[in-house]
Formats: structure tokens, sequence, C-alpha cells
């Protein structure tokens, strides 16, 4: 789950992380009243969107008055930003972080990530803030410093001085690093978080070691002993098909192709995606059912991909193991019968009691393509979207 | 032959008496898999399909003499359930549950650095040795017994190449899902090593998908270790979006690493066959077997 950089930035002032003074705002007066409220004659105003690049974009400005503030905040609010990841249809803004200028004498780079060859938790630093560190670590891999994280003992602090001194952090500064990068794993830990990155993590004039942005990405499988971190979810970044899916226990993720498919297990579904590209096709979504495909888990999947205009045909791919193809296919007539599906439905049921599912299909008045095998459903499904 | 797991293998169910659990007991032993008992905190000495239920694993153990268990429990007692079984000496851990957090794994993991202990999943259907026995939840009557070995992080898609195998008249050694997190107890490299050894196992499928590097370094270790039975490998999500969870927790394309090409490539520069299509498993193992 992902939040946005002001919801990261309480969370990290919270547990003794610096950040800038700041203060979201849903509106231009919120924005210029909280401004008003600081002690400060800058001020900048960013955008709040759970993607980055948002500075290129122009989700990102320096105000130096409070008329400025009113100004810039008019033009950020409501504005269509696009990035490199928010794709070509861009982002509609609501939300505003209005924050205090801050003296910048260092550009830096801090993050925490999962490190799954090694199975554990690895702190990343690097002399090169401000720039994607994917860019960084396929160019300059040797400006990355990791440590890794000992499961029980967590960062100790001899790792983080090892990480302030690699940054050619002094003085003072080392202190103040080596207590931003305790706490910054401190965050990570006890809120279950999947990603913890500050970049950039900025050294100031006085030496203060202070994330100036903030991305935290959470462990989906955690939330459940998370409340607090499940009530900042923004729901206006997800599309409502995905959540509905979701409230389910559905998975569904919309694509741009046009043949929609629905399949039990999610290997499966991302093969049946695959095949459907290389029978010359694009997938319109993907859709995992689960393990246990009824008739209700079906009726509400057809729903699901009917949301998605594009959709052309609809190719339904299910194994039958502990669930039979029987009642699966049962699912599919009844869904069928009681939803007007207008476009085309090819039929994959392979497994226990398949030659069933097949004479039930068969039997029914309805229009279904049945397919003999994984190649023949993605190929009928394709074509009959091309029709 | 087979790896792991065979008709003499001693197994008891953590969460016998739960719906899963029950569900899938009866499955198993209907498969022939020689299960002698279950564990259900609070419901020792009760009996549970004429199977004694004990309270903890040790118990079970004592009374039982298992050597492998299997994990329905739901996630947040799925780590102690696993570091319970390792530490009550159980050789072999199964886990089915789906959901647990990857920080618990990375805990869970170390802990098992100690032990003797191997795992299995966690998020995976199990482990099957056609015609012997099944430690899981996967569809028994698609399997055949022969010496094709299979390694997959998926569920229905293991089930999918395994029909594929058995249509054709390939039989099957040991089939093994590894789970689809990004923690897992057992690698591609782990079972590599074990059917590398296995006089039974003339060949073996893999199947990965997105996320992580496990699928690069099989890759690098089949090179460096020689080993020489033919692999078939299919790599799930050469269609995925990047920075989307595709329903495994372990699948994801992030920060551009990760991707399917990458692992076809990595898998192709060590001469393994990669099939694009997830149709052309079982045919292209017939086709090496021919060679």
């Amino acid at each position: 789950m992902k939040i946005h950089e002001y919801q990261a930035k309480e969370i990290l002032r919270q547990n003794s992380v610096p950040v800038p003074a700041g203060t979201p705002a849903f509106s231009v007066d919120e924005a210029v009243k909280a401004a008003e409220a600081m002690s400060s004659d800058l001020w900048v105003l960013k955008a709040q969107i759970h993607a980055g690049g948002r500075g290129k974009g122009g989700g990102v400005k320096i105000a130096k008055s409070l008329e400025e503030v009113r100004e810039l905040a008019g033009q950020i609010l409501g504005m269509n930003l696009v990035t490199h990841q928010t794709g070509h249809e861009g982002k509609e803004v609501n939300r505003l972080l209005v924050e205090e200028g801050v003296d910048i004498a260092r550009e830096l780079y801090a993050g925490i990530v999962l490190d799954r060859s090694t199975e554990n938790f690895v702190f990343m630093v690097s002399t090169e803030g401000g720039v994607e560190i994917e860019k960084v670590a396929a160019e300059t891999p040797e400006k990355i410093v990791k440590v890794w994280i000992h499961p029980e003992f967590g960062l100790t602090t001899f790792q983080a001085r090892q990480l302030a001194f690699a940054l050619g952090l002094e003085g003072d500064q080392v202190k103040n690093g080596v207590k931003t990068f305790m706490a910054l794993w401190k965050t990570f830990d006890s809120y279950d978080c999947s990603l913890a990155e500050i970049n950039p993590l900025v050294v100031t004039g006085n030496g203060q070691v202070m994330a100036l942005d903030a991305k935290i990405n959470f462990d989906d499988n955690s939330l459940y002993r998370h409340s607090n971190v499940e009530e900042m979810r923004d729901t206006s970044e997800e599309l409502p098909s995905e959540m509905e899916a979701a409230s389910y226990q559905l998975n569904y993720i919309k694509l741009d192709g046009n043949v929609g498919c629905m399949v039990n297990g999610a290997g499966l579904a991302m093969a049946t995606m695959d095949i459907i590209k290389l029978s010359g096709g694009e997938p319109a979504n993907f859709l995992d059912v689960g393990g246990v495909a009824n008739p209700e888990t079906v009726s509400r999947g057809f729903k699901l991909i009917l949301t998605d205009p594009n959709v052309k045909s609809i190719l339904i791919n299910i194994f039958g193991g502990i669930v039979r193809c029987d009642r699966v296919a049962q699912g599919v007539v009844d869904a069928m019968s009681a939803i007007n599906v207008k476009v085309p439905v090819v039929v994959r049921l392979e497994g226990t009691n398949a030659k069933e599912a097949a004479t039930l299909l068969e039997e029914s008045s309805l229009d279904f393509l049945v397919a003999i095998s994984l190649k023949d459903g993605a190929e009928k499904a394709v074509k009959a979207a091309q029709e | 032959m087979s790896i792991l797991l065979d008709k003499d293998t001693r197994v008891i169910v953590q969460g016998i008496t739960g719906k899963e659990g029950s569900f899938h007991t009866e499955q198993m032993i209907g498969y022939g898999t020689n299960v002698v008992g279950g564990v259900t905190p609070g419901k020792g000495n009760q009996t549970h399909f004429d199977l004694p239920v004990f309270n903890t694993v040790a118990e079970a153990v004592n009374n039982t003499d298992a050597n492998a268990s299997v994990i329905f429990v739901p996630p947040p007692f799925g780590p102690d359930a696993i570091m319970e079984a390792a530490d009550a000496g159980v050789e072999l851990v199964v886990c089915i549950t789906e959901g647990i957090p990857a920080a618990d794994m990375v805990k869970v993991k170390n802990f098992l650095h100690r032990m003797k202990t191997r795992m299995i999943g966690p998020n995976c259907p199990g482990i099957i040795s056609p015609e012997k026995a099944k430690i899981g939840i996967m569809p028994g009557f698609i399997h055949k017994e022969g010496s094709i070995g299979v390694i997959s992080r998926s569920g229905t898609l293991t089930y999918e190449a395994v029909y594929q195998l058995t249509e054709l008249g390939i039989g099957q050694s040991t089939c093994v899902g590894i789970g689809g997190d990004p923690i897992i107890g057992s690698t591609f490299i782990d079972l590599l090593g074990l059917f590398a050894e296995d006089d039974g196992t003339e060949g073996v499928v893999l199947i990965g998908e997105i996320g992580g590097s496990a699928e690069e370094e099989a890759a690098v270790w089949m090179q460096k270790s020689g080993f020489n039975k033919p692999v078939v490998a299919f790599i799930a999500g050469q269609t995925a979006p990047p920075g989307r969870r595709m329903g495994h927790a372990g699948a994801i394309i992030a920060g551009g690493k990760g991707t399917a090409t990458d692992k076809m490539k990595a898998l192709r520069d060590v001469g393994i066959s990669v099939v694009e299509s997830p149709a052309d498993i079982g045919i292209t193992m017939q086709q090496q077997l021919g060679n």
C-alpha cells in the first residue's frame, strides 16, 4: 500500500526523523493559511499524488510571497499532473503539501528495501541524491553503499556510522546522520514497511540531516496489524473497479488491451495474459478469481471485466483442481443469464469434471465458444475481439 | 524415484481441525499419504478422522514419529507454526498459508538457519510424488508417476504444466510448489540440487514468474554446478505492467528489476530451453527427452 509524501513525513516526524515544517492543504485558502502560520519567507508547494517525477511535471513550485503561494497553489490544485510514472493520462491533483524552504548544503539518498536474494532488509545510501536511484544503480553502482540489517538485532549503531561516513558527513553531521538512520530503520520496522525512500536526504546549512522528500510503502500482508495505516489510504488514487475487486478478495488489475480474462490462480492468470499477447491480442486485465471459483466469484468477475468499455471478448480459463469444473460452468451459465454480456465469451475449463462441464455449457441456450486447450482458448478470444 | 516425499513419509497436519486443514487432510489420506496425526492447540486428546490430535508439535512428534508437517493456519499464526515444527525437529515443513508478512519470514528464515529443517512455501500448493503421496492442496488425479521433476512459484499454472505432461504420457518424479512470496523456505536452486542427485529424475520443468531474481540465480547455479539434465522453463508475466503486484506478493517488477525478459534471457544464456507460450511446456519437454 502506498501513501502520500505528507503522510510519510508525518510518520517520520512522529518517529524522530527530521523533516521540514509543513502542512497539507486541500484548497487554495488552506494553502495560504498554512503558509502564513510558518515563520518563513520561502515556501515550497508540492502536489501530492502517488507518483514520482512531480517536479519535472510542474507539480512542485517555490513561492516567495503569500500572494505567490495563492497563485501557485491555484495552479497546482486541480491540475492534471503528467509524470513518467502516471502514464500519459496523468493524475488530478487534489492535495498539496506546503513546506517551509530549507537551506540545502548537500543532497543525498537513503532508502530501505527488502533484499530478496539475501533474505534481509538492506539499508542503502548514496551521495547521488535527487536523481532516481535505479539510474544510479545502473550507471554508477559503486556510488551506492549498502548495509544488511540483522533480523534479530536490527540496524546497529556501527552500521549507521558506516553509512554516515560513507556519505562524507563531518563533525556534528555524523551524529545527526546516525540518529536519522536509526530512526528511519525503527520506523520501517515498526510499521512493516516494504519500502522507505528519502530522496533527497539533505544536509542543511546548520548540519541537520533531514528528509526533504519521503516515500513509504507498506507490506499489504502486514496491514491486518496496522489499522492506523489503513486509515491513510487515499481511495482517489485507486481505480474504483480495482477497489471493488479487493473488497471481494479478488485480484483485478486493469490493463490497456481489449481481451478480458478471468482465471483461477495468479500464475495461470499471468500466463493467460501472456498467451493472449502471443496469439496476437492484448489483454484487457489481470483477474485472479482465486483457487475457489464459484458462481458468485464468476459473476463478480464478469461485472468487473465489463466495467472496462474496451473489452471486446472474454476468455474464461479455469483449471479445476479442488474446484469442480461443472460447478464453475454452472456459475458461468448463471452469471451470463443474469447479466447481459454483449461480448463473445470463450470458455476453457480443464481438470476435475471437465467433461460434465463441457456438456453443461453445450446444453445451455447461451452462446459460448468452447475451447479445448489453453492455446485454442486464447486464439478464439483474440479472433472474437478482432471481429 | 522421488525427492522429499514418498509413501513412508510420516505427516502431521498443523491446523488439522480447521476448515481447510480438515478438507485437505481427507484429500491427502485419500491419495495415499501417510498422515499420522494433527496439531490444534487446545484440542489435544481429541481425534479427527480417527487420527490423534495434539496440543503441540513436539508432543505430536514424540507420539507419532512424524518427520513432515503441513501447515494450514491463518497468516498471523503461520510464522509461529513453522518455528514450532522446526523446533520439534520435523525434517520437512510445508506451509500452505498465504498472506504472511515479509518481515516475519525474514525472522523465520533466520530462525531456521540453526535447524536441520527444510521448509517449502509459504503461499504454495505443496509437494506431490505422484502415485505415492502428496503434502498439500494440488489435485492428485492430474499427476502420473514418472521421471520429470517440476519446480514452480505458482499453483494452478503448475497444474496446467503437469496436465500437459501427463496428457503426453510423461510422468513426474516429484512436483514442488515453492511459493509465490518474496521470501520462501526453499528456492529453485535448493530443489534443483535435490533433483540433480535423484536418479529417478531425468529432466526438470521450471516455472518462474516476474519479481526478484531467483530464476537468474538458478541459471547461474545450473551452469556452475554442471547441472546436466534437460530443463524446460516458462516465466509467467511477460505482459505484466511494472510496479504492480500480480496477485502473488512476490510477483512485482520493482525499479525495472525482475522482468520476464531478463529472466528468460538469463536462462537462455546458460542453454536452458525457455518457452514463450505456457501451452508449449509439455511438448517441449517431450522434444527434449527425445533428443
